[in-house]
């Protein structure tokens, strides 16, 4: 389970978020959604200690984050697959050597790391690309390969930062589509952060709402497409005022 | 103006600690040897061997108008196999390892603060740290260690180039023999010039790579940032290596 408990977080007097409170349980997608610069993925990189709070923490397993020492950290940091909004492969290794580098700190062989590698591949649909180089793949591909980077180390959580951000609408459902088969293959627990309306209706369990460096309505894809709260409605119809 | 130098204080303070603590997180790195050890090798080759080629030509014209300045300066007034000694002398105490070093803080430092720069702003070096890998031990560790050992013998092969080409000169050029030209470079020759020129090319390369990595990984605000960075990491350079230059001549000479 991870929890986030009354998350502060500043930059430069900008406060990002401010009371951030949110319970994801196990097994399930969470997606949070809000507008740009609303502090959601601010909030994404507290899980994994990349950003350390003002105030408040995250919990994961009944860990407090940011008391972590470097041992810990990184314990935590290998059950839990990020998946970047620009995908952040590593552009000069291969796919392949992206996908493997992670497994590799894990100490596994190489026989088991090329299977890992392979399989994960398959689940993203982009067998026979180890080879190429990031360069050489569209945005879509290379977001695949980020998620496929995560997977491969069979992770307990993982956490999606605008997954479908600057994809056309075709690539996004594949996006989807390939998030909610990890979860049904994997059995993982999720959480999706997006601003994307019908990714957020078809990959998540519950969405909550970040407005204003806190949550605003939490709830099932049918109470947030019933709310009456005029943020929320606002957001996901996409009205400007 | 009270509340700006205080300002400024508290900013220089804040900017000590930072570098204190990443001094420190870099010591912890160095453990991590399983992480660095296979990755340094990879380094030492693109820091230090794609590095001779520059590196060979800046000292083989120095050797050259060492040879042919020594001449002008001393015909006439003092024994000409002098030409030697200069030239031996100056490659190894001051132009070959300066120069070299120069010449890196423009490539290597360049080079170092753009890459480590590019995966900062790109989330690269984010991603190393969800897959568990601690950047400075996967990223930084290699350079400095890269740095550290190989400037010093790109600057030997520097020293050497500069002494076969002022000897070439002074054979071609100068009317000078090869035994003058030995004599001469016996002259004056001290064990010591020689460790002083590694102390100092190891310095050199240590903190070359370590601006261009410290830079590097402080960068901020996408391509802009990168650009910053890259300009900065090669001032500093260059400006630290007059510094320790001056700075080993006080303290080993």
């Amino acid at each position: 389970m991870i929890q986030f408990r009354d998350l502060h977080k500043a930059f430069d007097g900008h406060v990002v978020l401010d009371g951030f409170t949110l319970e994801v349980k196990d097994g399930e997608t969470m997606v949070i959604m809000g507008r740009s610069g609303s502090g959601k993925s601010v909030a994404l990189k507290h899980v994994v200690g990349l950003l350390q709070p003002d105030a408040g923490d995250v919990i994961v397993d009944g860990r407090p984050v940011s008391q972590l020492d470097r041992e810990g950290l990184m314990a935590l940091r290998r059950e839990i697959g990020f998946v970047f909004q620009f995908s952040a492969l590593f552009d000069s290794m291969t796919v392949g050597e992206n996908v493997a580098l992670g497994l590799r700190r894990r100490g596994l062989s190489e026989e088991a790391i090329a299977q890992r590698v392979r399989e994960a591949l398959e689940l993203v649909d982009l067998v026979g690309t180890d080879d190429q180089l990031p360069a050489q793949l569209s945005g879509g591909m290379r977001k695949r390969v980020g998620i496929a980077r995560a997977i491969a180390l069979r992770p307990r959580y993982i956490l999606y930062d605008e997954p479908t951000t600057g994809l056309d609408p075709v690539t996004s459902a594949v996006m989807d589509r390939l998030m909610v088969r990890t979860r049904e293959r994997l059995g993982v627990t999720g959480i999706v952060v997006t601003h994307d309306m019908r990714s957020a209706y078809t990959v998540g369990d519950r969405i909550a709402m970040l407005s204003e460096g806190r949550v605003r309505q939490v709830g099932s894809v049918a109470e947030i497409q019933a709310t009456t709260d005029p943020v929320v409605r606002q957001f996901i119809e996409g009205r400007p005022e | 103006m009270i509340d700006r130098i205080g300002r400024s204080a508290v900013a220089a303070v804040r900017a000590a600690g930072r570098f204190g603590q990443f001094l420190a997180d870099l010591v912890h790195a160095v453990r991590d040897v399983a992480t660095w050890g296979r990755l340094s090798l990879v380094q030492m080759r693109r820091l230090g061997v794609d590095s001779l080629p520059v590196a060979l030509f800046i000292s083989a014209f120095t050797g050259i108008v060492l040879a042919l300045q020594a001449s002008y300066t001393f015909t006439g007034t003092v024994p000409l196999y002098v030409v030697g000694a200069v030239v031996g002398k100056t490659m190894m105490l001051e132009l070959g390892p300066v120069l070299t070093g120069l010449a890196l803080a423009g490539r290597v430092g360049a080079s170092v603060a753009a890459e480590l720069g590019t995966m900062k702003v790109t989330e690269q070096v984010d991603a190393l740290e969800t897959l568990a890998y601690d950047p400075l031990a996967y990223l930084v560790v290699p350079r400095l260690i890269a740095g550290t050992v190989m400037v010093p013998a790109v600057v030997v092969l520097g020293i050497v180039t500069g002494i076969v080409t002022g000897w070439l000169t002074s054979m071609s050029l100068l009317d000078l023999s090869t035994p003058e030209f030995v004599k001469g470079l016996k002259f004056l020759y001290q064990f010591k010039d020689v460790w002083f020129a590694l102390v100092k090319s190891a310095s050199f390369g240590l903190t070359i790579t370590l601006v261009g990595c410290r830079l590097g990984l402080r960068t901020r605000g996408g391509a802009e940032g990168v650009g910053r960075s890259t300009t900065q990491a090669v001032v500093i350079s260059a400006m630290s290596i007059l510094v320790l230059d001056a700075f080993w001549a006080v303290v080993l000479l």
